[in-house]
């Protein structure tokens, strides 16, 4: 199968400064795939080259496996949405909605048929005569994809389309943008810098940092399998916990020595390479500490840790406590005893463990 | 959620010291009073030249100068529309302030348009040297007219417009699109760039991007514009004087030699009025598009406009 999109070893300069390097990237039809990184990170960037709407200074994108390179944005047969939406505002919606068309010169019967599809699809025939200034955010912002999808694309391209929103509203909208994939079956980028939006959403997702590509996998993969310190510390919140440690020998077994004020915890751990370094970064997520007794398996070890805070969040409740130096969050049920200031017993899941070189970040295991 | 760490504020209304009610008003009254005087000075003038105009020649030489007129007469302004001589034409201002209509609407019209394209390729179409190229309009702003005299005849004279209403509209229309490429640019650089994103990816190109998009959302920066252009243009002495010739003298020319020709007696009432028809075009450019005018000038600063 042909990739609907493939990007290779694109760079893009503005003089001297380096925005995007070496970046690559495939995505098969079907596929939602979302470009997540801080801001200045040059996923905008990188979406305006795709689109054509920024020259790129080096590598290859093909759409369609057609060389799009040298192509101006409104051959690429492409849609975008914005993040400002850039309606058009002196047009009526429907006017938004039938401007591309009306440029490409499709005849008015046929423009006509296909806003009526568009604006019943995405329950804006009501608005279809108001102006963009006339409209709620939420209404702006489908207006917006109704004018991407009239044009039914091989490709669509969403630049932060949500942040605008406010919170309740984005968590609805960004509902409709997975329908509308699913209805659609329809290609689609998307650009955030939430990294809840990018897991939702993506089935595949490219974290990048400072124009470098960090990882590029599924939401899964990217999340229990994060390949450096970086992509660990970004996905997920509360965010990864990495607590320094030493490692010790003792025969094939190995013991994980952590740092703290009540003398260090020892855990031992089995599968560790003969490679790796004495000193490591051991990352957990938050649900992989548990309180005691709530997991058992040959991998889950229990160490008494003394509790520095607590906070309820509904669901579960976060506690917070100090390992190798660094605050570590552990996720447990909403029922906990746990108080401030007080131990508690807390089981630590190390099958889930990951291990980060402290020099380079990468991951080692 | 409220966060109780900052102190509160100081000086909350309550606890100030409230200013008596009657300080309050009579406060207000001097305020009023004040403001009353101020315009009646600025409208004295006006009020001397609208009654003079109303006066016969022997009523101004008995009366007073700020009195009303006794006898009301439309005299004075027949004479000053057909009949005052400038120099030894006696034709009043009528075929000048024709002149003027031709000269200044075509100048108008064309300055703005091109200020308006010139504003919308700094502003969005983002190229080497832009800012370059906008600082030197910007520059031709504060060139004083008196510097461009000589240089602009010989130009109108080797274009072969010397002494006609185009070499006239030609003049304005350059010395003008520095201020109206300013206008422009400065409008269009608070719309955003994704609009024109999204025209080009809907395959909209530089002109249709323009027609389509930018001009209809233009209309309270062209009020300003062309206000400001008409004013310039239509009120314009020394440009009139320098690159016109007879019978291509503009309304501002001919009130002027109206005015100083001297045969025999001095016709107040006929100068007054013709000075009041010279200057009315432009006081009911403001009175139409005054609304709008406001509101361009404050456009950048508001939002809303955009979505």
């Amino acid at each position: 199968m042909t990739p609907i999109l493939d990007i290779q070893n694109l760079s893009k300069n503005y003089g001297a400064v380096q925005i995007l390097n070496d970046v690559n990237v495939a995505i098969d039809p079907g596929e939602f795939l979302v470009l997540v990184g801080p801001s200045g990170c040059g996923k905008s960037t990188l979406l305006n080259c795709i689109a054509g709407l920024e020259p790129i200074s080096g590598g290859a994108i093909r759409i369609g496996g057609r060389d799009m390179t040298q192509v101006s944005p409104k051959d690429r047969d492409i849609a975008m949405v914005f993040q400002s939406y850039a309606l058009y505002p002196t047009m009526t919606v429907a006017k938004n909605i039938t401007f591309g068309m009306k440029v490409r010169g499709v005849d008015a019967a046929t423009q006509a048929q296909k806003l009526a599809e568009v604006a019943r699809q995405l329950q804006i025939e009501p608005l279809l005569n108001r102006r963009p200034g006339q409209l709620s955010g939420g209404q702006r912002q489908r207006v917006a994809m109704g004018r991407a999808v009239v044009r039914d694309p091989k490709l669509f391209l969403f630049d932060e389309p949500l942040s605008n929103l406010d919170a309740k509203l984005r968590v609805s909208m960004r509902s409709e943008i997975k329908k509308l994939h699913q209805n659609l079956g329809a290609t689609m980028v998307y650009v955030t810098h939430d990294q809840i939006e990018a897991m939702t959403l993506a089935t595949k997702i490219v974290v990048m940092k400072g124009g470098v590509v960090q990882q590029i996998g599924s939401p899964a993969e990217i999340y229990n399998h994060p390949a450096n310190l970086f992509v660990a510390d970004f996905m997920g919140s509360p965010a990864m916990n990495l607590i320094p440690a030493r490692t010790r020998r003792q025969g094939d077994d190995v013991q994980i020595e952590i740092a703290r004020a009540e003398g260090a915890l020892v855990v031992r751990q089995a599968s560790y390479g003969h490679d790796r370094p004495a000193d490591v970064i051991l990352g957990l997520r938050p649900e992989d500490i548990v309180e005691a007794g709530f997991r058992s398996g040959a991998t889950v070890q229990a160490a008494k840790c003394r509790i520095d805070l607590v906070e309820p969040a509904g669901a579960d409740t976060y506690v917070v406590s100090e390992l190798g130096g660094k605050q570590v969050t552990a996720r447990l049920h909403a029922e906990t005893k746990a108080q401030p200031g007080a131990m508690l017993d807390l089981a630590f899941d190390l099958a889930k463990v990951s291990f980060f070189a402290p020099d380079t970040g990468e991951r080692l295991n | 959620m409220t966060d109780y760490s900052y102190p509160a504020p100081t000086m909350s209304p309550d606890t100030r010291p409230a200013p008596s009610r009657y300080g309050q008003t009579a406060l207000r009254w001097l305020l009023f009073t004040l403001l009353g005087l101020f315009a009646l000075f600025y409208l004295m003038p006006l009020f001397v030249m609208v009654t003079t105009s109303l006066k016969s020649l022997e009523e101004i030489r008995s009366g007073s100068l700020v009195a009303f007129p006794r006898d009301v007469t439309f005299e004075a302004w027949r004479t000053a529309w057909s009949g005052a001589c400038t120099g030894i034409q006696c034709e009043g201002l009528r075929p000048y302030f024709w002149n003027s209509v031709l000269l200044a609407v075509p100048a108008v019209l064309i300055s703005s348009f091109l200020g308006a394209a010139n504003g919308y390729v700094i502003a969005q179409w983002n190229f080497r040297g832009a800012n370059l190229i906008f600082s030197a309009m910007l520059f031709g702003c504060f060139i004083p007219f008196q510097v461009v005299l000589l240089p602009m005849a010989r130009m109108l004279g080797l274009m072969g417009l010397a002494g006609t209403i185009p070499g006239l509209i030609f003049a304005h229309v350059i010395y003008g699109i520095g201020f109206t490429t300013l206008f422009f640019r400065n409008f269009y650089v608070t719309i955003p760039s994704d609009l024109v994103k999204a025209a080009k990816v809907d395959g909209a190109g530089f002109f249709r991007i323009f027609w389509s998009i930018f001009l209809p959302l233009s209309l309270p920066i062209i009020v300003v514009t062309v206000i400001w252009q008409f004013t310039q243009i239509w009120n314009d002495f020394l440009f009139g004087v320098s690159f016109s010739q007879a019978g291509t003298q503009p309304i501002t020319v001919a009130l002027n030699n109206i005015v100083n020709s001297t045969t025999g007696i001095k016709e107040y009432n006929v100068d007054m009025a013709a000075a009041i028809i010279a200057g009315l075009p432009t006081l009911l450019v403001y009175v139409v598009a005054g609304k709008y005018f406001i509101r361009g000038l404050t456009a950048g600063s508001v939002k809303g406009l955009m979505q």
